[in-house]
């Protein structure tokens, strides 16, 4: 089953396109990791998945529905915004109790027992815990709702590493029990390689690349040797290279074995991987605006 | 919780090898004995924060290896013993470890030089067993 898909989605503010033709499926049950510099449209994307964003273009689905119209679907979909909003004057109980009348399926238990473990004061007020137990109160209240699809924009990002990991224990326990496809949007792939299954890579609002991280580190390879002069056979792409006088390092996407001696072959690290399709991606835009430059 | 397992990222070998060489450790170690349960996902998940699936994927291949076996529902359980010294000879070892260490900071040897000590002794006598 696909927990989230979008065909051909654009979506434009004003005059500005933000999104371009992004056509993309997460079968249901991953952990995804949403990557991309600043500014490439990763809270458009889960804004989009949350139905609290339509599409200029295109159809957006989450579990099985259009999440702008289907009103069924909102107690199934989680969002922990950026920067973990809440409610400061609230105390944790009372924000509990929020949860509670807001939402169909709340699980009191659940989410009472997950602070008592991880020794938050239910009755301390929001505006007063750390910045870690924020991000905790944020994810249990998320969870609380027992979602189906969990969307967490840049949910890391000011937190310090030690409630980074906590905050992470706690996520990969829920994803444990099951039934859950969680989506988390980061600009650092870092932050995220030890706990997504599932890259998204977007970069100035095109999407990259989509899929199964264990199937992209099999279909990519490191080659050192001399400069080519022509097609490699086994290579299908060179995704980008960095060329020294006698030299070149190339991460090429691979379709066949390769068998030429000139070159060493390594296997790919994930983040290597990732800033390859970035630089790519990047060369592609200043050649774009230089074809556009020459036309004007 | 019989087992604490703990992740380097520096050394290159990827999470689910990590987490299956540690398995095998503890039970040539004796920490693990035939009929002990692993640590179920959730807990090992909770305990270094990595996706359930890398786990299933190291207990995939500890059960490849004929060492575990997942049983329907219950959790992952070892099935045999590994070959590896008694505790009393584990206790003898440590000791002349301990001293040969004492010995080898004495003569200013660090940390780093020990390590490369004894891997170069172990590759020597790997390529003597060959030959």
């Amino acid at each position: 089953m696909t927990a989230f898909a979008t065909d051909e989605v654009a979506k434009r503010y004003g005059k500005r396109w933000a999104l371009h033709g992004c056509s993309l499926e997460v079968p249901a049950g991953r952990v995804v990791a949403l990557v991309g510099p600043n500014g490439a449209c990763k809270t458009t994307l889960l804004h989009l998945a949350a139905g609290l964003l339509r599409p200029t273009m295109g159809t957006v689905t989450v579990l099985g529905g259009d999440p702008a119209r289907d009103l069924a679907l909102l107690p199934r979909v989680g969002l922990v915004a950026q920067d973990m909003p809440l409610y400061r004057g609230l105390t944790v109980l009372e924000t509990l109790r929020l949860g509670r009348k807001l939402n169909p399926r709340w699980d009191h238990e659940m989410v009472t027992d997950r602070l008592l473990q991880l020794s938050i004061d239910v009755d301390q007020k929001v505006g007063t815990l750390s910045g870690g137990q924020r991000a905790q109160v944020a994810l249990a209240v998320a969870l609380g709702k027992r979602p189906e699809l969990l969307l967490l924009d840049e949910p890391l990002a000011s937190l310090d590493p030690l409630a980074r990991r906590e905050f992470m224990q706690t996520l990969m326990q829920t994803a444990a029990e099951g039934d859950l496809t969680i989506v988390l949007s980061s600009h650092l792939i870092a932050d995220l390689e030890r706990v997504c299954d599932h890259l998204v890579l977007v970069a100035a609002g095109h999407l990259q690349l989509s899929d199964d991280i264990d199937s992209l580190l099999a279909a990519h390879r490191v080659l050192v040797g001399p400069r080519p002069t022509g097609a490699i056979a086994g290579v299908a792409e060179v995704i980008d290279e960095v060329r020294a006088a006698r030299q070149s390092s190339m991460i090429v996407r691979v379709d066949g074995p390769i068998h030429d001696p000139r070159w060493a072959i390594e296997d790919v690290a994930l983040e290597d991987l990732v800033l390859a399709y970035l630089s790519q991606a990047r060369d592609q835009r200043v050649r774009s605006l230089d074809v556009v430059g020459a036309a004007s | 919780m019989a087992l604490v397992f703990r992740l380097s990222s520096k050394s290159g070998v990827s999470a689910y090898l990590q987490i299956a060489n540690q398995v095998r450790q503890a039970m040539l170690l004796g920490v693990l004995q035939p009929g002990d349960q692993l640590p179920t996902v959730k807990e090992v998940v909770g305990m270094v924060a990595i996706n359930p699936n890398t786990v299933l994927k190291a207990y995939q291949l500890l059960e490849h290896q004929g060492l575990v076996e997942g049983r329907q529902g219950q959790g992952t359980f070892v099935t045999v013993a590994l070959p590896g010294p008694s505790p009393a000879q584990q206790a003898t070892l440590r000791r002349g470890l301990d001293r040969w260490l004492q010995a080898a900071f004495d003569a200013g040897l660090d940390a780093e030089g020990i390590v490369a000590m004894v891997e170069d002794r172990l590759h020597d006598r790997a390529v003597e067993d060959i030959a």
